[in-house]
C-alpha cells in the first residue's frame, strides 16, 4: 500500500506545539552585537544631514555608518529589466523616498541600547512633492528620480487591437483596485552574521532563499560564494516577500566583516509593517464583450502597477498578470498591457499569488458585473465560457500554455457542495422581505500558474550504514512541511519508515545548491528532484544487491514492505538497505544519488471557490457565513499538507477582500504600521471551511503534482468580493473596492440610494 | 517597540502604591493588566521612568454583592467578570460586555480599573458603567472618596484621579428589572469598536452610552430624554449623534460613524425593550 495520498501528521509538529521553534533571534550567539537601522519619518525628501555626534559617545554604542561609510554598490533592480536609474542604495543617499526607508545603521552592545541611541540621531530634512497615488505618478508631475526623467520603471504592451470589441453585442468595463496589502509572515525579517574561525562569513538569515542570500552577500561583500555559509534556522512565513534579499542583510553581513563581531539584527513589527515588501498595489481597468447569449468575445486588461519606491520585484508583477489575462475562459481575443510606477511607499514585492491572483481578481469581478448586464446566472455564464477538458493542452490568446484541466468539474462539485439553488432561493427570499440582512453568494473560477520561473532544484538521498536515510532539498521550507512530504516520497520509493528519514534544507554548506521555497514550486520541482534522488539510490542498490546475491541485475527486486532486496521468487535471502550502505562504504562509495532536475516547465492548478456572506445593510459590515473551496492541484501526495495550504491561502485572500489594505496619508506616512491598525485577519472571522480536491495529474512532471501554495489566496479573494458585491447588488451598487469594509459597503449602499449609482463606495 | 528605560516596584500595599506616586507624581505610572500601558511604552508614546505595579494587589480582585450595589474591585480581570457567577445574575450586561473585550489574552491580563483609569473613549467598559450610573472609588494619601462616572471622563484620555490617586473599586447599581443592549460595530472580533452603543432601561430610569462617539465615553442624554417621554427606539435614536464628535478616520467618516450610532442605538434599545 503506497504511504502517498494518505493523511501523514506532520513531522515538523511535535517540536512546534511543545518547545517550539528556534528562529533567528532565539539563537544564542554569545557576545553579539545588535544592529538597528535609523529610517525615514519622511516620504520624500533631501537628507540634508545626519547628526550622530550624540550617539556616538552614548556608552555601549560602537558605531553608526551611513551609506557612504559602507562602500557598496547601489542595490540591483530586478532582472535587469527595469529601469537602472530606480535602483536603491543599501542605506538611503541624498534622498529618501518612503517612510521606513534605512538611512543609517547604528551597532550597540545591547538592542536596547541600540533603540535608545536610534532616538538621538538627528536628520534633517529638506521636503519633497510626495506621490502616493500611482495614477498621479503616471503623470510625471514631480519625478522620484530626476535622473530617470519618468516614474514609469516598467512597462509591457502587446497587442492594441482596436477591433478587440467590435463583434460584441454587450461590452462592460471596469476600474478597480487590487489594493496593497502586507504579507506579514509571524516571524520578521530576522539576520546574524559572524566571521568564522577559519575566516567564512557565518550567516544566519530569515528567508525563503538561503542560497539566493549566500550569492547576494558575495557579491555585495566582494567574497567567493564558498566564503560565505548562510544557514536558516526555523522560519515563521515568508508569503514571497522574504523570497527576496533586502539592503538590511547586506549591511548586517558588512558591519560582520568590519567589525570582526557576531552582529545580529531583528526588526520590530512597527519596521516589518514599513519593511518587508508589500504586495498587490495595483489600479486596473478592465473590458469584457460578448454576446447576450452569454458568450465571451474579448476581453482587455490594463495594469497600472505601484511598484514602491524603488523598481524591485514589485514592478515585474505585470508579467505574471499578463500571463493568466484571461483566466480559465476561453475567449478567442484578450490583451493585457501594464505600466508600472515608481510612488513614495514601501517597495512591493511578490506576496502570495504574485500578479496572479489581481489577475483572477480582475476577470472574476468583471465576468459578474457582464453576468448582470446580461441578467444571465454568474454560475451559468462562466460555465458557457470555461475551456472544455478536451482543449488541453490549450494555448490562451496571450499565449500561455496550460497543461491540462477539467475546470466544469470544479465548477460543478461547488456549485453542489454550496447547494447553489438552494442560497439562491434564500437570497430571493431575503430580498424580496428587504431584510437588513443580505445574503450575497460570490463565485470565482481561477486557473494560476505555477513553477513559473525557470530554476531547477537539487535533490540528494544518501542511505547510511545504520539504516538511516538523509534527504538533502534545496527547497526552504518555512511552513510547508517539506520534511514530512519529502519523507513520504523517500519512504515510498525505497520501503523504509519515514522515521529513519532525515529531511537536510537551508544549510548552504550542506546542500550544496537550491532555489528555495516560492511560487508553488517545492513539491513539482524540489520534491520531484527528490524522488528522482530515490529512484536513482534503489537502482545503485540494485547494483550492489546484485553483487552481494551473486544473480543478475535484472532479477534483483525491491520488497518495499519490508525495505530489502532479494532475488526474484527467493525472498527469504535479502539484503537490507543497512547492509547495502555498509558494503558500499566499505568500497568508499557511500550508497548516494544526487539529482539537479532541470524545471519541466509550468503547471496550471484550477479551481471553483464559492463564498456566502452575509451583509448588514444598515452598517456595511460583512460576515463571512461559508466558504467552498474546490481546488485541483494534480496528484495530491499529502492531502494533510495540501489542505493545510488551502487554509491558510483561504485566510489571507478572505483578509484582503474583507478588512486588509496598507495605508498611506496624502503626506506618504502611513496609517496602517501596527498590527492593530492593520486589519490582519483571525480565525474569530473565519467559519470552517468546506474544501474539496479535485485531481487531475498533470503530465508536466514525474509526480503528476501542481502547486497548492497560493491557489487558496487566488480563488479566495475574488470569491469573497463578488459575494460582497452580489449582497447589495439588487439596491443598484454595481462594485465595491476591496477591502470590503464596513465604511466602504455603506458608502456604497447609501450612494446607490441616493442615486449615485456609479459610486465605488470609496472612503 | 523597545520601551526607554524604566523603573520598576512590584508593591506590596495599596498605600505603598500610594506612597511611591506621591512621591514620583507625573514620572511615576501604575501598571495593571498593561494592555493599555504597555503598548503606548513599546511605541515610546510613554515613557514614564517608574512603573509600579499594583499587579500583586489580589485583594483589589472581586466581585461581590453589596447592598445596594455590586461591588467590583479595579484589578478584577476582565475574564473573571465575565464569567463571575455574581456579575452573571445581577448586571448581566457587564459580563456579556467584559466577555466581549479583544481577544482571550486581552481578557486575562485587562483589567476593570485599569480600562476606566486609561480613559479610552473606544473602550467598551467606560461608556456601559456610565449608562449603569456607575460610581467608582479612589483612594489617595488622604483616604477614599468616591466620584460619580459622569463625572469622571474629564476630556481626551484624562479622568478626574489625581497623580497620586489609585482607583480601588467600582460599584454597580442592580436594578432587579432591568433589561438591556449592547451593540459594538468591530472590522475584527479583537478590534476596538468603531462605535459602539449601550442601552439599560429600568423601572428606576433609562442609561444610553456611546462608545467612540467623541473625545470622551459618552452618555446620551438626549436619547435618555426621548426614551422618557415616550419615545419607541426608533424615535428615540434619532437623537444618538447629538452633541457627538466622533472623530475620521478610514474605518469611519464623522457622518459615517453618527449614522451607526443612530443604527446601534435603536438596536439596543429594542433589545432592552424600548
Ligand atoms: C489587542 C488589544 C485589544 C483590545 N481590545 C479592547 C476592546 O475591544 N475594548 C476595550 O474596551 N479595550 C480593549 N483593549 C484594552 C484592554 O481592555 C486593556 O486591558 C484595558 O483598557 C486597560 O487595562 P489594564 O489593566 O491592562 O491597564 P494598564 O495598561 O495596566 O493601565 C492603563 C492605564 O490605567 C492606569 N491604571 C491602571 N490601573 C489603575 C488603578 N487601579 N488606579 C489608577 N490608575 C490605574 C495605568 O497607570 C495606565 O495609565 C484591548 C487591548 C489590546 C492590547
Amino acid at each position: 500500500m503506497s504511504i502517498l495520498g494518505n493523511r501523514v501528521l506532520r513531522r515538523e509538529d511535535p517540536k512546534f506545539l511543545t518547545v517550539g521553534g528556534t528562529y533567528v533571534d532565539d539563537l544564542a550567539l554569545p557576545g553579539s552585537v545588535h544592529v538597528t537601522f535609523v529610517r525615514s519619518s519622511m516620504a520624500h525628501a533631501r537628507i540634508v544631514s545626519v547628526d550622530s555626534t550624540n550617539v556616538q559617545a552614548m556608552p555601549g554604542v560602537i558605531a553608526v555608518y551611513t551609506n557612504d561609510d559602507l562602500g557598496l554598490a547601489k542595490f540591483p533592480t530586478v532582472m535587469g529589466m527595469t529601469n537602472e536609474a530606480m535602483a536603491p542604495s543599501m542605506l538611503a543617499s541624498g534622498t529618501v523616498r518612503y517612510v521606513g526607508e534605512p538611512i543609517a545603521a547604528i551597532v550597540a552592545e545591547s538592542r536596547e541600547i541600540a533603540e535608545d541611541a536610534l532616538e538621538q540621531v538627528v536628520v534633517e530634512y529638506d521636503p519633497l512633492n510626495v506621490v502616493i497615488d500611482p495614477v498621479r505618478a503616471r503623470t510625471d508631475e514631480d519625478l522620484l528620480f530626476p535622473d530617470a526623467g519618468t516614474n514609469t520603471s516598467f512597462s509591457l504592451d502587446f497587442g492594441g487591437d482596436e477591433t478587440l470589441f467590435d463583434d460584441c453585442d454587450v461590452v462592460v468595463e471596469l476600474e478597480l483596485v487590487n489594493q496593497r496589502v502586507a504579507p506579514c509572515p509571524l516571524e520578521v525579517r530576522s539576520a546574524a552574521a559572524h566571521m568564522s574561525e577559519d575566516g567564512r562569513l557565518e550567516f544566519n538569515s530569515s528567508t525563503q532563499a538561503p542560497h539566493g542570500v549566500r550569492d547576494a552577500l558575495a557579491t555585495f561583500l566582494g567574497l567567493e560564494p564558498d566564503q560565505v555559509h548562510v544557514v536558516t534556522p526555523d522560519v515563521g512565513g515568508g508569503f514571497g516577500a522574504k523570497a527576496a534579499v533586502y539592503p538590511e542583510d547586506i549591511v548586517v553581513g558588512w558591519c560582520a566583516l568590519k567589525l570582526g563581531r557576531s552582529v545580529r539584527w531583528t526588526e520590530t513589527r512597527s519596521e516589518s509593517m514599513l519593511g518587508l515588501g508589500h504586495g498587490r498595489a495595483q489600479v486596473q481597468h478592465v473590458r469584457i464583450g460578448g454576446t447576450r447569449e452569454g458568450v465571451v468575445q474579448a476581453y482587455r486588461i490594463e495594469v497600472l502597477q505601484d511598484s514602491g519606491a524603488y523598481a524591485g520585484f514589485g514592478t515585474v508583477l505585470p508579467f505574471m498578470t499578463r500571463v493568466m489575462t484571461s483566466g480559465p475562459y476561453k475567449i478567442p481575443k484578450a490583451e493585457c498591457a501594464s505600466v508600472s510606477v515608481v510612488t513614495n511607499s514601501t517597495p512591493t514585492t511578490a506576496y502570495r499569488g504574485a500578479g496572479r491572483p489581481e489577475a483572477t481578481a480582475a476577470i472574476e469581478r468583471i465576468m459578474d458585473v457582464f453576468a448582470r448586464e446580461i441578467e444571465m446566472d454568474p454560475a451559468e455564464l462562466r460555465r458557457r465560457n470555461l475551456i472544455g477538458k478536451d482543449d488541453f493542452p490549450y494555448t490562451t490568446p496571450v499565449e500561455t500554455l496550460y497543461d491540462v484541466g477539467d475546470y466544469h468539474r470544479a465548477l460543478d462539485l461547488a456549485l453542489e457542495v454550496a447547494g447553489y439553488d438552494e442560497l439562491r432561493a434564500e437570497q430571493a427570499r431575503r430580498r424580496a422581505a428587504g431584510d437588513v440582512r443580505q445574503l450575497g453568494i460570490g463565485l470565482s473560477c481561477y486557473v494560476e500558474i505555477t513553477n513559473g520561473l525557470p530554476d531547477g532544484e537539487f535533490g540528494a538521498v544518501e542511505v547510511r550504514p545504520d539504516g538511516k536515510v538523509i534527504v538533502r532539498t534545496g527547497t526552504s521550507p518555512h511552513g510547508q512541511g517539506h520534511v514530512t512530504a519529502w519523507s513520504m516520497l523517500v519512504a515510498e520509493q525505497l520501503g523504509v519508515a519515514i522515521e529513519d528519514i532525515e529531511v537536510v534544507h537551508g544549510d548552504t554548506d550542506i546542500v550544496p545548491r537550491g532555489a528555495g521555497t516560492m511560487g508553488s514550486r517545492s513539491l513539482q520541482i524540489g520534491g520531484a528532484a527528490v524522488n528522482q534522488a530515490a529512484v536513482d539510490v534503489v537502482e545503485k542498490a540494485k547494483d550492489l544487491a546484485a553483487g552481494l546475491l551473486e544473480a543478475d541485475r535484472e532479477d534483483i527486486v525491491l520488497n518495499k514492505a519490508k525495505g530489502n532486496f532479494h532475488v526474484v521468487g527467493t525472498p527469504a535471502v535479502s539484503r537490507s538497505w543497512a547492509e547495502l550502505a555498509a558494503a558500499a562504504a566499505k568500497d568508499g562509495n557511500p550508497l548516494f544519488a544526487e539529482v539537479d532536475l532541470a524545471s519541466p516547465g509550468p503547471t496550471f492548478p484550477f479551481g471553483t471557490h464559492i463564498s456566502v456572506v452575509e451583509v448588514d445593510t444598515e452598517t456595511g459590515k460583512v460576515n463571512l457565513l461559508r466558504h467552498i473551496a474546490v481546488d485541483d492541484a494534480g496528484r495530491i501526495i499529502s492531502p494533510l499538507l495540501a489542505e493545510g495550504q488551502v487554509h491558510g491561502g483561504i485566510a489571507q485572500g478572505v483578509a484582503q477582500a474583507l478588512l486588509e489594505e496598507v495605508v498611506y496619508d496624502l503626506e506618504g506616512n502611513p496609517l496602517t504600521s501596527t498590527l492593530a491598525d492593520y486589519s490582519f485577519i483571525s480565525a474569530a472571522e473565519l467559519p470552517s471551511y468546506e474544501t474539496r480536491f479535485t485531481e487531475t495529474p498533470t503530465p508536466v512532471n514525474a509526480l503528476g503534482a501542481k502547486g497548492i501554495g497560493e491557489s487558496g489566496t487566488i480563488g479566495s479573494t475574488p470569491a469573497v468580493h463578488n459575494a460582497v458585491c452580489d449582497a447589495v447588488a439588487h439596491l443598484g451598487v454595481r462594485h465595491i473596492d476591496m477591502p470590503t469594509t464596513p465604511i466602504r459597503v455603506w458608502n456604497a449602499i447609501n450612494d446607490a440610494a441616493t442615486g449615485d449609482g456609479s459610486a465605488k463606495g470609496g472612503r | 517597540m523597545i520601551p526607554a528605560s524604566f523603573d520598576y516596584v512590584r508593591v506590596g500595599s495599596a498605600d505603598e502604591a500610594i506612597g511611591l506616586l506621591s512621591e514620583h507624581g507625573e514620572d511615576a505610572k501604575l501598571l495593571a493588566g498593561g494592555h493599555s500601558l504597555l503598548p503606548l511604552m513599546k511605541l515610546r508614546l510613554a515613557q514614564p521612568s517608574l512603573l509600579v505595579d499594583i499587579g500583586p494587589l489580589r485583594e483589589f480582585s472581586y466581585v461581590t454583592d453589596e447592598e445596594d450595589y455590586l461591588a467590583v474591585g479595579a484589578l478584577t480581570r476582565h475574564h473573571d467578570i465575565a464569567v463571575s457567577p455574581l456579575t452573571l445574575s445581577s448586571v448581566p450586561l457587564l459580563a456579556h460586555v467584559a466577555g466581549q473585550i479583544g481577544d482571550p489574552q486581552v481578557r486575562h491580563r485587562g483589567t476593570i480599573g485599569g480600562s476606566i483609569c486609561h480613559g479610552d473613549p473606544a473602550s467598551d467598559l467606560p461608556a456601559v458603567l456610565l449608562a449603569l450610573g456607575a460610581t467608582f472609588v479612589a483612594r489617595g494619601p488622604n483616604g477614599q472618596r468616591e466620584i460619580d462616572a459622569k463625572d469622571f471622563f474629564v476630556s481626551f484620555f484624562e479622568v478626574a484621579l489625581k497623580p497620586d490617586e489609585l482607583l480601588v473599586e467600582i460599584r454597580v447599581p442592580r436594578p432587579s428589572d432591568a433589561r438591556w443592549g449592547f451593540e459594538k460595530l468591530t472590522k475584527r472580533a479583537q478590534d476596538w469598536a468603531i462605535v459602539g452603543a449601550v442601552a439599560v432601561r429600568s423601572a428606576s430610569g433609562v442609561g444610553v452610552g456611546l462608545i467612540n462617539m467623541g473625545p470622551v465615553p459618552l452618555r446620551s442624554g438626549a436619547v435618555e430624554a426621548a426614551v422618557l417621554s415616550g419615545a419607541n427606539a426608533a424615535e428615540a435614536a434619532q437623537f444618538a449623534a447629538e452633541g457627538t464628535e466622533p472623530s475620521a478616520d478610514f474605518n469611519g467618516s464623522v457622518a459615517y460613524r453618527q449614522h451607526v450610532a443612530r443604527v446601534l442605538v435603536r438596536r439596543a434599545l429594542e433589545k432592552a425593550g424600548v
